[in-house]
């Protein structure tokens, strides 16, 4: 995609980078590229150590620590922007946890304590972000989350993952109903597999990428680049007109009903 | 000297910013590198790309050391 001015004045901030092979990271040079002034989050010292190089890759250097765990510290985070901007138009949600115990094997097997922590950091994060970001779109503005097919259907493996994507995909509607009326737009994008380091966590992942690369109608997988500008399109004043949706990018495998084929030999 | 270990040596320099010399066959990449989690996963990742491999998850869990990355690689890629 080449670079314009389709974001042209727009701040935003980009939480749940981890490294070059992030989806926040297609998403953040998408939106860089046409224009947007970007801020990131992390969370703890490993990860501040990979996002700030990053951010400086953008012209960033507002790049702040925060716990979505933590009140206080979420507090603290959007305060900090609020000080350094006054008002934010979009905000990036790729942040989601579970324990590798809990994406392998049995769906049955998850012990409430996983299943609490899942929720809180993958799903209730939204909710906890959309609350803070709401007060700095004084002018409107545009939320993004991402989630994936398996919020849906049953992928094995994802398991917890599956179901903590569910809670917020509603979570995606019910924001979107909330936030209609100040002209605040919530969207989510399921994107295919693609290998980050937070997919590596997932048992036996490159089945799930091998058999996207098979099934899907494009017959490959996506890459962040593409889940970057679809992003900026929700991002951007092009989507005016959209919000509580689920947005595929997902080289169409969820129109699938049945695997393709295989032609006889 | 193989072509792998060359290879091998050349991702984890760079990854890691670390001196050539101190990537010594037995230098683990936790405790002699200065690699955290994070970065284990991330080496393990680069090495599948660099080498168009597949490393398995129990495979990756046995790559501590240099040694061990040049051992499993030198086999996979031939």
């Amino acid at each position: 995609m080449t670079d314009g001015n389709l974001m042209k004045g727009k701040r935003g901030l980009i939480m749940g980078v981890a490294n070059n092979r992030s989806i926040a990271w297609g998403i953040a040079k998408a939106v860089a590229g046409q224009g947007a002034e970007l801020a990131f989050t992390y969370q703890g010292e490993a990860l501040k150590r990979r996002v700030d190089p990053l951010a400086a890759e953008v012209g960033s250097d507002l790049v702040v620590e925060c716990d979505v765990t933590d009140e206080a510290a979420m507090d603290k985070a959007f305060a900090e922007i609020k000080e350094k901007w006054g008002t934010i138009d979009f905000v990036v949600h790729a942040i989601a946890f579970a324990d590798k115990s809990a994406l392998e094997g049995r769906y049955i097997d998850t012990t409430v304590e996983q299943f609490k922590h899942s929720m809180e950091i993958s799903a209730f994060s939204l909710v906890a972000v959309a609350k803070r970001a709401r007060e700095l779109m004084t002018e409107g503005g545009s939320i993004l989350t991402l989630t994936y097919y398996g919020a849906e259907k049953v992928i094995p493996n994802y398991n917890l993952m599956g179901v903590a994507k569910a809670a917020l995909e509603a979570s995606v509607r019910y924001l979107a109903a909330d936030l209609g009326p100040e002209g605040i737009r919530v969207n989510g994008i399921s994107a295919g597999a693609i290998k980050t380091l937070a997919a590596s966590g997932i048992g036996d992942f490159r089945k799930m990428l091998a058999y996207g690369e098979e099934n899907s109608p494009l017959r490959r997988n996506v890459t962040t680049d593409e889940v970057g500008n679809a992003g900026m399109y929700m991002l951007s004043d092009l989507s005016s007109g959209v919000t509580g949706e689920i947005h595929y990018v997902d080289s169409g495998y969820n129109v699938m009903g049945m695997s393709v084929l295989k032609k006889e030999d | 000297m193989s072509d792998v270990s060359d290879r091998v040596r050349k991702i984890v320099v760079e990854h890691l910013n670390v001196e050539a010399d101190k990537v010594t066959e037995k230098a683990s990449f936790i405790d002699d590198l200065g690699a955290d989690s994070l970065d284990q996963v991330e080496l393990v990742m680069a090495f599948e790309e660099e080498f168009s491999v597949e490393i398995p998850d129990d495979a990756a869990e046995n790559i501590q050391t240099f040694g061990d990355a040049v051992s499993f690689l030198e086999k996979a890629v031939n």
